[in-house]
This record gives structure tokens, C-alpha cells and sequence, in this order.
């Protein structure tokens, strides 16, 4: 049965978390979660955690806001409604394109922008009333943590992995 | 790590910690408010009160309460329009262009000036929606299916790319300064011991935790932006200078517009950057994070752009003349030495003239010059777009049309009253969000740190 304990190792200077979790790695153990104040990099190599995908999925809106504004401003302007303002030509889409070049730009952006910032929110799991999930109130300070689930790591019983932690400088072992 | 010459300038002073960054910039909010920001707010709270009192009397009674007249017809209203786009521009500029050039010392602005941009772009679209008239008509600008016969907007023309230039700029630049905060939010959330503090930062914090999967969506998201945001800033005021560049007024209708207004924009953005800043940093105690270095810094923008500026209205002197064009030749001379020569004597003076006294360290680096320039070029850059948009009316071809524009006490008080909105909204915002951006300002300490510095030695 699992009974959903973590382990936690608090660091209090980014250096030593990134040393930590090396050696950590090293000797086979597998890091969950890494909580920090602000981005420590290269330490998702470290603990195997990919590249995000969000700037594919932001190109991905920004065609669609191409499209759509090109197929709704030729709709608009040259099927619906041809107006004829100040004798420019309204009634071929090739020789309007000119004029569609600024809306269709800042569609594609609008697009592109709040389509990544939406799957950013939710892809993050950050929306209002969401509970936060770091363990210690002062790893949005200036405190870094190590998650590891000790269910998941065979080779190592619970106290050899906390005495583990406590080689790599914690400055506190906590279970939560 | 990021690498750092030795001989680069510090950008944060002092001995500081990742806890002192944190408590150095929750302080204002964890605090109470002294007694001048009681003062600033009653201020700014009046004339906003006395704005929109002037608005609503717009409303009611129409825009012939301004002092518009056949001749000119569009004044102050587009001025401020103008005006306050202009000066939204640098918060985007700071956090987005600046962020692709991996200039560190955005981090300690970024915030403010994003924060600066929201407001200002609100005032801005404030004047559009109020000099239409009836404004419960507004909606007349979105292209939404209608019971006239399917009547869409006109998208050929310029007012309407403006209105979803800014609409777009408006938008993404408030999702862009939301998604900067959220890891700021959690830090002051878990630092609050009070309850209703703590329960309103829980939920501005989006339930924030910092996992290592969540900062790299983070940093993609803010590159990914700010690659974004970098050309929607230049083409937001290159569209409002189409406003004017695609219509057939002499003094309107020059190629030049779009960059000009975009250099404009970025100077008299920066200016305002500047005024705010230099107050706040005194006021909440961030002198160890906007350094003499940061305004340096703002100041070379200024000196640049202004100079940009500055020649921008030398060539248009010279091509009206060169063009042969003889409405043009005197909608330029109209401008320079006809009845509103002061303004013109002020746009010069202000934008071109005095900040070139920026070429000398010594006035550069000095923070209260530097603030009194600030405000020289506020003013400035409102009256280049009184003389652009006013002189080039007033004169026309019929000269029995002739006339000048006089401002009503409605004209000036919704001018005043937008200045008293952004004051409040500023100010509130001073006293309730992380005004520097604390936890990105921590990835710099080991390389930019003064005390760091002097350890590598």
C-alpha cells in the first residue's frame, strides 16, 4: 500500500543543490522533484527532466491566427461585402493583401500568445485556487528541495536515503 | 553560470543574500504606507475624481463640451491617445526586446515598467472609446455580425489595424507581466503571516510551487513572449503613426512616420520610466537594485532615441521643402514659425536640445538631473504630438477655414484626470505587488552582486 510519504532534503544555496543532486544521481537514486525560488540551470539534465514542447505548440496557434485572419478578412472585404473606399481595389484578395498585412500580424501574435499562455497555465497546473505543492515555505525564498519517494527506490531503505541527503550538505532532512 | 567580466559595474549593491533580495522588495508590502504615499494618493485620487467627472460629462452632453471646432477636429483627445501609447511602450521594450539582447540590468525595471505600460495603454484606449461619442457604440469597431445587412469593418483602414494593435499589445503585454509575477506572488504567499493577506496571494499565486519542470516552461514562455512582443511593440506605434501617414493632410502624410513615432515612443516611454522610477526607488528603499548604473543606462536610451527624434524632424523640414510640394512646404513653416511656434520652440527644446546634455557622465549619472529631464521630456514628447496633430489642422486649404484651438476646462480636465488614474493605479500597485522582479534578480546575484564581485578577487 502506498502510504504517499516524500523524503525532503532542504539546501540552501543553489551550488550545493546542484552537487547534491549529482551525487544523488550518481549512486542510482532517482529525484523526483527539485523545488527552487528561481530557475537553478542544467539541473533538469541532472535529474532526467525534458524540454518543453510549449514554444512547438506557440507556433502551432500562430498559423492558426495567420489563417483564420487571412480567411476571415478575405471573407470580410472580398466575398461578403466589397466596399469601394478611395478606389482601392477590394475586389481580389491578391491585390488587398497589402493592406490585411498588419491585422493578419497581430492576429498571429494575439494568437500565438494567449494560445501558449493558456497551455502554460494548464500544462503547469497554475490556475486561480490551485494549491501550491512545495513542501517549505522558505523554498520560494531562498531554500532549494529534493523530492524523493522512497517507495520508489528499492535499493535503498528510508533512513540509508535521508542519511544520504545529509552527505550533500542539506541543512534539514524532513518527511511530509 | 553566466559569466561576467570583472570590470562591469555591479547591479546590486551591497552585501546582499537571496532572503535580503526577498525581504528588501516584500517590505513595501508587508509594511505600512508612510505618510508622502498618503499624500501622492489623496493627489493623484482627486484629479482622477475630477477626470472622470469630465468624462462622464463628455458622455452625457457629447464631445462638442471639447474645444474641437470644423478646422480641427481631432486635438487633445488623440494627443493624449498618442501620448499614452507612446509611453506604454517602454515596459515591453525593457522586458522584451532587452530580454533577447540578455541585457541582465532589465530585471531590477522590468516590473515597474511593465506595470507602467498596462496602465498607460489603459489610459490610452480610454481617449479613442471617449471621442467616438456615443461609446455604448464601441462595439462597432469589432467585426461581429450585425443587423445591417452584414456591414463589416473596414479592414483597409488604419484605425481599424489600430484597433486590433492595441487590443493585441494591450493584452499580451498584461499576460506577459501576469505570467513574470506568479513565482513573486508565491514568494510573498508563503511569507505572509496574516490571514487575508495570505488567502488573496494564495490565489494571485495560481498555487505556484516551483518545480524544476515548471521553471523551464517558465523561461520558454518568457523567451517565447518577449521574441513575440519584441516586433508587436514596433508595429503598435508604427499602426497609430498610420493613423496619420496614410491620410492626405500636409504634415501627415510622410513616409517617415512609422519609425519616427516608434523612436518617439521608446524615448518618451523610457522618460517615463525614469520619473517613476527614480521616485519609487527613494520612496521603498530600492537603491541597491536600481542603481545609478540602471538610470546611466535609461539615460544612453534617451540620448539615442531622442537624437533619433531629433533627426527625424530635420528630415521632415527638409523633404517638405525638397518635395516641391507647396501645401507641404507651409504645413512645415506653419509649424515652425506660425501661431503655435511655442509649441513647436518646446517639442524642439525638450526632445532635441536638452537631452543631448546626457553626453556628459557627469549629468548623466546624476540621479536628480536625471529626473528633472525626465519630466522636460514628458512634456516634450505630448506637445510633438499637439504640433503634429493640431498644427497640421488648423491651417487647411481654404484659409477662410483658419482657425486655432482652444482647450476647454473638460479638454484639460480629462487630461489631468487620466494622469490622476495612473497615479492611483501606480501607487496602489506600489503598495500591493513585487515591484522588482525579486526572484529573477536572484539568478543574477552571483554574477552581478557586488559582494560576489569582490570575492572572485
Amino acid at each position: 500500500m502506498s502510504n504517499g510519504m516524500k523524503l525532503y532534503g532542504l539546501y540552501n544555496d543553489d551550488a550545493i543543490l546542484v552537487d547534491g543532486a549529482k551525487a544523488l544521481v550518481e549512486k542510482g537514486i532517482k529525484i523526483n522533484e527539485v523545488y527552487s525560488p528561481f530557475p537553478v540551470h542544467g539541473i533538469e539534465r541532472i535529474i532526467g527532466v525534458k524540454w518543453t514542447r510549449l514554444a512547438i505548440a506557440a507556433f502551432l496557434y500562430g498559423i492558426t491566427g495567420t489563417t483564420l485572419a487571412l480567411t476571415g478578412m478575405s471573407f470580410f472585404m472580398i466575398q461578403d461585402w466589397p466596399m469601394d473606399i478611395g478606389g482601392k481595389p477590394n475586389f481580389y484578395f491578391l491585390l488587398n493583401i497589402p493592406a490585411f498585412i498588419p491585422i493578419t500580424f497581430e492576429f498571429t501574435v494575439l494568437c500565438a500568445a494567449h494560445g501558449m499562455a493558456l497551455t502554460y497555465f494548464l500544462r503547469n497546473w497554475t490556475l486561480p485556487g490551485v494549491r501550491a505543492k512545495n513542501p517549505h515555505p522558505r523554498t520560494t525564498d531562498d531554500h532549494f528541495a529534493i523530492e524523493l519517494i522512497p517507495e520508489d527506490i528499492k535499493d535503498f531503505s528510508k533512513e540509508d536515503l535521508s542519511a544520504l541527503l545529509k552527505e550533500t550538505g542539506t541543512v534539514e532532512v524532513f518527511e511530509k | 553560470m553566466h559569466k561576467e567580466s570583472e570590470i562591469r559595474y555591479p547591479l546590486i549593491l551591497g552585501e546582499k543574500t537571496y532572503h535580503q533580495i526577498t525581504e528588501d522588495v516584500c517590505a513595501p508590502l508587508e509594511g505600512r504606507a508612510n505618510k508622502l504615499w498618503y499624500v501622492a494618493f489623496s493627489i493623484a485620487a482627486v484629479a482622477a475624481v475630477w477626470g472622470l467627472g469630465c468624462i462622464l460629462y463628455t458622455i452625457g452632453r457629447g464631445i462638442g463640451v471639447w474645444g474641437l471646432n470644423t478646422t480641427v477636429d481631432w486635438a487633445w483627445d488623440i494627443t493624449n491617445f498618442v501620448w499614452w501609447v507612446g509611453i506604454g511602450h517602454a515596459g515591453t521594450l525593457i522586458s522584451a526586446v532587452l530580454l533577447l539582447f540578455r541585457q541582465k540590468w532589465r530585471m531590477a525595471i522590468n516590473r515597474s515598467a511593465e506595470a507602467m505600460t498596462i496602465f498607460a495603454v489603459m489610459m490610452a484606449a480610454l481617449f479613442p472609446g471617449i471621442h467616438m461619442g456615443r461609446i455604448w457604440m464601441a462595439y462597432w469597431v469589432l467585426p461581429i455580425p450585425n443587423q445591417f445587412g452584414s456591414l463589416w469593418v473596414n479592414f483597409n483602414s488604419p484605425l481599424l489595424w489600430d484597433v486590433f494593435a492595441i487590443s493585441t499589445y494591450f493584452s499580451v503585454s498584461l499576460v506577459f507581466w501576469y505570467i513574470g509575477l506568479i513565482p513573486d506572488f508565491a514568494t510573498v504567499r508563503d511569507r505572509a503571516t496574516r490571514k487575508i493577506p495570505k488567502s488573496i496571494y494564495s490565489v494571485l499565486a495560481f498555487g505556484w510551487s516551483g518545480k524544476v519542470k515548471q521553471w523551464i516552461r517558465f523561461e520558454e514562455i518568457s523567451l517565447v513572449l518577449a521574441g513575440l512582443a519584441t516586433p508587436l511593440v514596433f508595429s503598435v506605434h508604427s499602426i497609430v503613426s498610420m493613423d496619420f501617414a496614410t491620410s492626405v493632410i500636409p504634415g501627415w502624410h510622410t513616409t517617415i512616420f512609422p519609425p519616427y513615432f516608434v523612436a518617439g515612443a521608446i524615448f518618451s516611454g523610457f522618460a517615463m520610466v525614469q520619473t517613476l522610477l527614480i521616485t519609487a526607488r527613494k520612496v521603498v528603499n530600492l537603491e541597491a537594485y536600481i542603481t545609478r548604473k540602471h538610470i546611466e543606462y535609461m539615460n544612453i536610451v534617451i540620448v539615442i532615441t531622442g537624437s533619433m527624434v531629433g533627426i527625424a524632424y530635420l528630415t521632415e523640414l527638409f523633404i517638405a521643402w525638397y518635395s516641391g510640394v507647396e501645401f507641404e512646404q507651409y504645413a512645415f513653416l506653419n509649424r515652425a514659425t506660425g501661431p503655435y511656434w511655442w509649441a513647436y520652440l518646446s517639442m524642439m527644446t525638450c526632445n532635441v536640445v536638452i537631452p543631448l546634455t546626457f553626453f556628459f557622465e557627469k549629468l548623466r549619472t546624476n540621479i536628480v538631473y536625471s529626473w528633472i529631464i525626465s519630466i522636460f521630456v514628458n512634456i516634450g514628447m505630448w506637445f510633438e504630438r499637439f504640433v503634429i496633430i493640431v498644427t497640421s489642422l488648423h491651417r487647411d486649404y481654404i484659409p477662410s477655414n483658419w482657425t486655432m484651438f482652444h482647450p476647454t476646462f473638460v479638454d484639460i480636465g480629462i487630461f489631468i484626470g487620466t494622469i490622476g488614474i495612473f497615479g492611483v493605479l501606480f501607487l496602489l500597485y506600489a503598495r500591493t505587488f513585487p515591484v522588482l522582479a525579486l526572484n529573477e534578480l536572484k539568478t543574477i546575484l552571483k554574477s552581478s552582486g557586488e559582494e560576489y564581485k569582490k570575492q572572485k578577487h
